[in-house]
């Protein structure tokens, strides 16, 4: 049933990339147990607005956990508690009256400061830029039935392909490594036989993009995996480790 | 102005052969020496960035998200048709280009539609390519279902994120353009205006959202890849972000606006509940394939759907359609349930919603099965809801979701200002008064990886090349355009916020120029918008500066342009005296409460031309010609 609750915010307010940065006290009121995270927030700088002082910078868009744009760690958690969860669809009903809630950005080396919840992602897309593609220009493919896929082979791609690039796994891993979304990228084409050629080549780049840009290496925490909105397996650093190795022994292209 | 659609000549399944041959083609080392400039990163942008660049052209693309992997495509859920007749089931390229005009009730240019249908193979054959991961059957042939206004299972899809793989695709091609040094990526870019000089567009101002400062960019051709205006109505199932900015601020330079009433609500979305809200979500189309919609047959009735027999139930889209049922298109559907609605017999907390049931689904095919195809949906509405699909029916109710209407394009995807080219739900082309499921994507990338890459090339030959540099005075005049306007909000200083006005205007456009019409409401929105426009200018508050990351200011920008376009789309629904499709006035209706249209009269593409602020537009007419369709009362029964 719907209620309403009263909550402490404490949110990290920065104003840009020189600044130190420091923790805001707000307070929340009459907070519909209906409501979204994001929309919570909304109400917070609609009164923000109103007493002429400036509102929280976060960034957000499709507000249906599939466009990857939103994402702070609430409480220390990436996206909140709830599993499986950005932080969109978490619902304010998971909080209980008179809680003090802490709202951070993600934070790691490769993700600078913007302003306040909002950090710069696009060494995620320099990581794609590094081989997350099959090379096939427009024009000229085959009939789509001309290869079979394997139903369980194309389960297992979508379940990696499914990453929807928000860096959680970066902002939740002790080291700020961005295996898991590297690996879903590398593990969905090395499954598929359209991506099987550049297999290795694709491996090798990708990690080694990730290395220059400055994110950590994985020494299986397994954080990414907990925090990941769309609950992305750690099966897929283990099959990119594999694509990694078997290019490093076999691949004649390094 | 005459409004030339450059239709080719011949036979319609031979009309874009002949063109693309007649088209002149740029030499491969003269590619290089064109600069284009792509606003938007959606299917239509992320395609139509990624297959220039492979073909040689510079490419500079433009979007407002943090990267353009975050375009609203990406929330795309069902699926995409095509016409390959997989499963056999008597699909063809001339039956998807007849449900699609018939499903955009009569108002669709036919000539755009064949080549879609005509092109809607070559996709799925790309996107296969790209390895994105489909559906697939046991024995690894790719898996079709059914959608909304068809009869045959030719939709195409990756789970319920459909939208998501798709777009991942193109954005993919793109980024290994940009590897390539093809592609020159800006994101958190707004633009703010399109830079005529000569007639021809030949640039874009831009604000960089970080900083705060206006950009300025130059090119031989301009792409506008920005979506649809379904956030004029504030609740929509658009993403925050969405917005007519980028396609108004072409048509205040000349651009024509086509036909801004057609808008699609959608049947299936949950319901609002609270006036905190700030989206709706859709529930996709594919799930009225096992789903069935009904609501209690008496009215008034407020029992828990499962205690509330069979014998007093009513499934009105299968008791009114027999041979479509579940799946009519949506105008159809959106509009029943809120007849439902209106008589009483709506349920929930609000009254304004119905059941969309899968007991009878999960009996007869088992829990997994309906898991397995819709699982990421049920998640979503249990998150949503708190409560779970698979014990208790769905709650839906029609929301806006999509934009037919869009800026006048001719065969070419460019628009009446030459060089400025408009590909996706962006330009009005191929959907006439209503969307079918599941052609939205299919349009988006047909305007990008088939249609853009070959007529682009015609234009940019059949031009002279004029080397127009960034230190033009026509970029001189945007920028201080754009400046003053920025300048102009920010020192209001007033008492409501820009979300507050965003959420007015929704109630007047929901409330007037909605699922139903009536001259006498538009006439009254009309002047209440125009109220609420001059209260803003008045008494908004826009915190912060310019120079800044500044979100308040950019939705004020946004919401500013939503204030002048809301009263151009009921202007237009005024101007179309009959219904059809999305456009319902209910002065014309069948005695089935069908929408009834008046081919005599309205057989036409409205263009609206922008006169000057404040002024009334100019209206334009293409008039639609159906040589291959006979035109007929729709009819899904």
């Amino acid at each position: 049933m719907t209620k309403t609750i009263n909550l402490t915010l404490k949110v990290w307010r920065q104003q840009g990339p020189k600044d130190k940065g420091r923790f805001e006290t707000y307070h929340a009121k009459n907070i519909s147990t209906d409501m979204s995270f994001l929309e919570m927030l909304d109400v917070v700088n609609d009164q923000l607005t109103i007493d002429d002082k400036e509102p929280i910078a976060f960034d957000h868009d499709c507000r249906e956990g599939i466009c990857g744009m939103c994402g702070c760690v609430v409480n220390g958690r990436a996206h909140g508690a709830e599993k499986g969860t950005t932080l969109c669809q978490l619902h304010m009903r998971h909080f209980d009256n008179g809680d003090t809630i802490a709202i951070e950005p993600f934070r790691a080396m490769a993700f600078k400061a913007i302003k306040d919840l909002a950090v710069d992602r696009s060494a995620l897309d320099k990581i794609i830029q590094a081989g997350g593609y099959v090379s096939v220009n427009t024009g000229g493919a085959q009939d789509a039935n001309a290869i079979l896929v394997p139903q369980e082979v194309a389960d297992l791609a979508m379940d990696a392909a499914q990453c929807i690039g928000c860096g959680a796994c970066v902002a939740a891993c002790p080291n700020a490594s961005a295996m898991l979304f590297t690996s879903a990228k590398v593990s969905q084409l090395a499954l598929l036989p359209q991506g099987m050629p550049e297999a290795a080549k694709r491996a090798l780049n990708m990690v080694r993009t990730m290395d220059e840009l400055g994110f950590g290496n994985c020494t299986n925490e397994r954080e990414c995996e907990a925090e990941c909105p769309k609950e992305i397996s750690i099966t897929n650093i283990a099959r990119l480790n594999r694509e990694y190795l078997n290019a490093g022994f076999f691949s004649r292209s390094i | 102005m005459a409004l030339d659609a450059k239709i080719p000549g011949g036979p319609i399944s031979e009309k874009w052969d002949r063109h693309r041959f007649e088209l002149k083609l740029v030499n491969p080392a003269n590619k290089r020496k064109f600069d284009v400039i792509v606003v938007g990163t959606g299917l239509a942008g992320g395609s139509a960035s990624a297959s220039l660049a492979e073909l040689g052209y510079n490419v500079k693309t433009f979007c407002i998200q943090d990267s353009p992997r975050r375009a609203h495509s990406i929330s795309a859920q069902g699926g995409i048709n095509a016409a390959k007749n997989y499963p056999n089931d008597g699909d063809s390229i001339w039956r998807l280009f007849y449900d699609t005009v018939k499903g955009g009730d009569f108002r669709a240019r036919e000539a755009n539609v064949y080549r879609l249908a005509q092109v809607s193979n070559d996709i799925i054959d790309q996107c296969v390519a790209q390895g994105i991961p489909f559906a697939r059957d046991y024995g690894g042939l790719l898996d079709n279902r059914s959608f909304g206004g068809a009869q045959v299972s030719r939709t195409f899809y990756a789970r319920g994120q459909t939208g998501q793989q798709l777009l991942l695709g193109a954005y993919s091609a793109m980024m290994r353009q940009v590897a390539a040094g093809k592609v020159q990526m800006f994101p958190r870019r707004e633009m703010l205006d399109v830079v005529v000089v000569d007639g021809h567009a030949k640039g874009i101002v831009a604000r960089n959202l970080i900083s705060g400062e206006i950009e300025r960019h130059a090119a031989d051709a301009v792409v506008l890849c920005t979506g649809g205006y379904g956030n004029v109505f504030f609740l929509s199932t658009n993403a925050m972000a969405s917005n007519v900015t980028a396609a108004y601020r072409a048509y205040k330079k000349g651009a024509f606006f086509a036909n801004p009433c057609f808008t699609q609500i959608h049947p299936t979305c949950i319901p609002v509940h609270g006036t905190y809200q700030s989206k709706l979500t859709l529930m996709s189309e594919s799930l009225r394939n096992d789903g069935r919609v009904w609501v209690p047959k008496n009215q008034g009735d407020n029992r828990k759907p499962d205690q509330i027999p069979e014998s007093e139930r009513d499934y009105f889209l299968e008791r009114k359609y027999p041979s479509f049922g579940n799946l009519v298109p949506r105008d159809v559907a959106s509009r029943n349930a809120k007849e439902q609605c209106d008589i009483g017999k709506g349920v929930g907390e609000t009254g304004h919603a119905v059941y969309l049931d899968f007991a009878d689904a999960i009996n007869r095919d088992g829990r997994d099965v309906i898991e397995k195809k819709y699982g990421n949906l049920f998640q979503m509405y249990e998150k949503i809801m708190a409560e779970n699909p698979y014990e208790a029916p769905m709650m839906i109710y029609p929301a806006i979701h999509y934009t037919m209407g869009g800026l006048w394009v001719d065969y070419n995807l460019m628009s009446n200002v030459p060089g400025l080219f408009v590909l996706g739900e962006a330009n009005f082309s191929d959907h006439g008064a209503n969307r079918l499921g599941a052609s939205a994507l299919m349009q988006g990338l047909a305007d990008g990886y088939f249609v853009l890459p070959y007529t682009i090339g015609g234009y940019l030959t059949g031009t002279p090349k004029a080397d127009v540099t960034t230190g033009h005075k026509a970029f001189d005049e945007s920028e201080k355009q754009v400046t003053d306007g920025i300048n102009r909000m920010l020192a209001i200083d007033g008492k409501r916020t820009v979300d507050d006005f965003h959420k007015t205007l929704g109630h007047i456009m929901w409330d007037y120029c909605g699922m139903a019409r009536t001259n006498e409401g538009l006439a009254m929105a009309q002047t209440m918008i125009q109220e609420l426009r001059a209260e803003f200018w008045e008494n908004v508050r826009v915190p912060g500066n310019t120079a800044d990351f500044n979100q308040s200011l950019e939705r004020a920008g946004r919401v500013a342009d939503f204030l002048e376009f809301g009263e151009l789309m009921i202007i237009d629904a005024l101007a179309r005296q009959e219904s059809c499709g999305g456009h319902f006035n209910e002065k014309f209706e069948t005695e089935e409460h069908e929408a009834l249209r008046d081919d005599d009269n309205f057989c036409h593409v409205a263009a609206w031309e922008h006169t000057g602020d404040g002024q009334e537009p100019e209206f334009h007419k293409e008039p639609l010609v159906f040589e291959n369709v006979k035109l007929t009362q729709r009819s899904y029964k």
